[in-house]
């Protein structure tokens, strides 16, 4: 129980159309990432999920019954908001058995399905403080509480990872895909963070403008983007993207090669050109090579790579993984 | 170190009060100038025995706690309303702020003589109209009346202090107690009444400090009277200074005010001051 169908949603906000028509379907059980840069319209969909803003026009169906007009609380959906949305002046122990008091489940049950939250969240230890005396992980665990009390048939979250630091957004990514694997609940994320997306995604959603880019499996939005938004956005560093003679040689308008998938060559390459910045992980090296006439690309060498800037090198696209576009920005096969 | 600020302001305050407890020692009477002769706690006597005495302290409390019921009760409902999205919003809440910005001696003019006269007042058309005998308010309830005109005066301001608290709320809260499955009055009760604690100890410490020296209103209304039945311990004071040109006497009122207006402070930071604390 909990597959979401959204069929022709729209949403305008005055005059502006944040979301035109839009068609998606999101099966029981599945994590689904919505992803997209800033603006996209990837957190109204959420919203527009959740029910705490009205369709402009079109339907949405959760479990095959439609609930365009349902209200948010009977929807049968939890959310966990970007800033926790705790509420300051109450008790952890309260704030999670606060959906459960409004729905008037007896006070023995509440306490139950509390203690079997936090013992999943390891929050037991804190169930009498204030949400301001737990810090940033603390709060992102009890406001999942909050939501998983009330067994809902889908989980929303709406970047819920942004605000905390790195190491503990790593841990935290875990801990969420850990909890889907238990649950086994679907689960909507919304991100601009595209290695989030992943890493945890099932299926991820890109959005642009609106619009939805492509509907993939994380591998298939890496190894086949439908055009060059989904190709530039997914991959971590971005795809080299080439206009102009080199990518008319290959009966296409834009070509697109993955950092990954250029090797080095001490003789003579495709492109030549001198190193600029080098970017040292240890395991990787990411070199930013400065090609006339076709800009900067990013290439990347082992850790133990020896070169310096303004060195000389040559290029080689690995056969095979160059992605070629239309002059629309579709892939071409 | 004094610093000259601090050196200012305490002469500022220690000259009249040290000369207010000087006079309250005194036999002290414009009446026969010149026999300042040493009285003791004569002067304190009198006044805590003045049968008046308990009459004021009783309506002072009544005064305070009436006020403070109405304007933050009213307030945090007026709040409410303004906080919703309304065309000409800016306007609607100058308007509202209005009283405010009306005298005191004169806004319980105008109550007193176009809403509440007997025979002119808007009160008494009103009642006219619908074949009721017009009410004396002044004469019959002059407590209850002054209660109503300093509670309008005060109201926008609990409201304002209270709706700019409001539009601090935390949006996203409230949209998660609306998936929590919370009502308008759960929300308000859980959620909006908590965040406004402080907001509301704010209003009722600063009203309190003003309320307990009304004034104004009550001498250009019924002049403490009939008898005691609107008289508080700032009207008291005056009428024995400058009524009854009792100097002393008037001072150890005075004194006894002060005394009084800090027992209540201590009670009222015991009471609500935690909620100023972080």
């Amino acid at each position: 129980m909990g597959s979401i169908k959204l069929n022709k949603v729209t949403k305008s906000f005055g005059s502006t159309q944040v979301i035109p028509p839009l068609d998606l379907e999101i099966q029981d059980g599945e994590f689904v990432v919505f992803v997209g840069p800033s603006g996209c319209g990837k957190s109204t969909l959420l919203r527009l999920i959740a029910g705490l803003e009205d369709v402009t026009s079109g339907m949405i169906e959760i479990n095959g019954v439609d609930a365009t007009q349902t209200p948010p609380s009977k929807r049968g959906l939890a959310m966990v908001f970007q800033s926790y949305a705790l509420y300051p002046h109450m008790s952890v122990r309260k704030n999670i058995a606060f959906p459960l008091k409004m729905a008037k489940l007896a006070p023995e049950e509440r306490d139950q399905k509390v203690e079997n939250a936090a013992s999943v969240l390891n929050l037991t230890d804190y169930l009498d403080r204030r949400p301001g005396q737990l810090s940033g992980g603390q709060r992102q665990r009890v406001a999942i509480g909050r939501a998983i009390v009330r067994e809902p048939d889908a989980f929303l979250f709406d970047e819920p990872l942004s605000n905390l630091d790195a190491a503990l957004r790593v841990n935290m990514r875990l801990e969420i895909s850990e909890l889907h694997q238990t649950l086994a609940t679907t689960m909507i994320y919304v991100t601009h963070d595209q290695v989030e997306a992943m890493t945890m995604a099932d299926k991820i959603v890109v959005l642009n403008a609106g619009h939805i880019a492509q509907v993939g499996s994380p591998l298939e939005l890496y190894h086949k983007p439908a055009n060059v938004f989904v190709a530039g956005f997914i991959g971590s560093p971005k795809m080299n993207l080439v206009t102009g003679p080199d990518a008319q040689a290959m009966d296409a308008h834009t070509i697109g090669v993955r950092p990954e998938h250029i090797t080095i060559s001490e003789g003579g390459g495709t492109w030549t050109g001198k190193v600029g910045v080098s970017e040292h992980l240890g395991s990787d090296t990411f070199l930013r090579v400065n090609v006339d006439g076709v800009g900067t690309l990013t290439v990347r060498a082992s850790g133990e790579v020896a070169l310096r800037h303004g060195d000389s090198v040559s290029l080689i696209p690995e056969e095979g993984k160059v992605h070629r576009f239309d002059a629309d920005g579709l892939a071409m096969q | 170190m004094l610093s000259p600020a601090v050196l200012l302001l305490l002469a500022w305050m220690i000259v009249p009060l040290t000369m207010t407890i000087y006079f309250s020692f005194l036999r002290y009477n414009l009446l026969s100038p010149g026999i300042n002769a040493w009285a003791g706690w004569s002067n304190y006597q009198y006044f805590l025995t003045d049968p008046a005495f308990f009459a004021a302290l009783t309506n002072t409390l009544l005064l305070v706690v009436g006020v403070l019921l109405i304007t933050v009760i009213g307030g945090t409902l007026l709040a409410l309303l303004l906080d919703q999205p309304i065309w000409g919003q800016g306007v609607v809440r100058i308007l509202v702020l209005a009283p405010f910005f009306v005298m005191p001696t004169v806004s319980a003019l105008v109550w007193k003589n176009m809403f509440m006269n007997p025979v002119n007042g808007l009160f008494a058309y009103a009642a006219k109209a619908v074949g009721l005998q017009p009410f004396d308010f002044l004469a019959h309830a002059p407590l209850a009346s002054i209660i109503l005109i300093v509670a309008w005066q005060w109201l926008p301001f609990a409201a304002l202090i209270l709706l700019t608290a409001l539009q601090s709320m935390d949006q996203e809260q409230m949209e998660a107690s609306e998936i929590d499955g919370a009502g308008p009055f759960s929300r308000f009760f859980y959620l909006v009444l908590p965040h406004l604690s402080r907001a509301i100890t704010v209003v009722i410490l600063i009203q309190t400090i003003f309320l307990l020296s009304i004034f104004a209103e009550i001498l250009v209304t019924t002049n403490g009277g009939p008898g005691y039945a609107s008289t508080n311990i700032t009207y008291l004071v005056y009428a024995q200074s400058l009524l009854q040109f009792d100097v002393g006497g008037g001072s150890a009122g005075g004194i006894i005010a002060v005394i009084l207006a800090n027992i209540v402070a201590i009670f009222l930071m015991r009471m609500i001051g935690k909620n100023l604390e972080a």
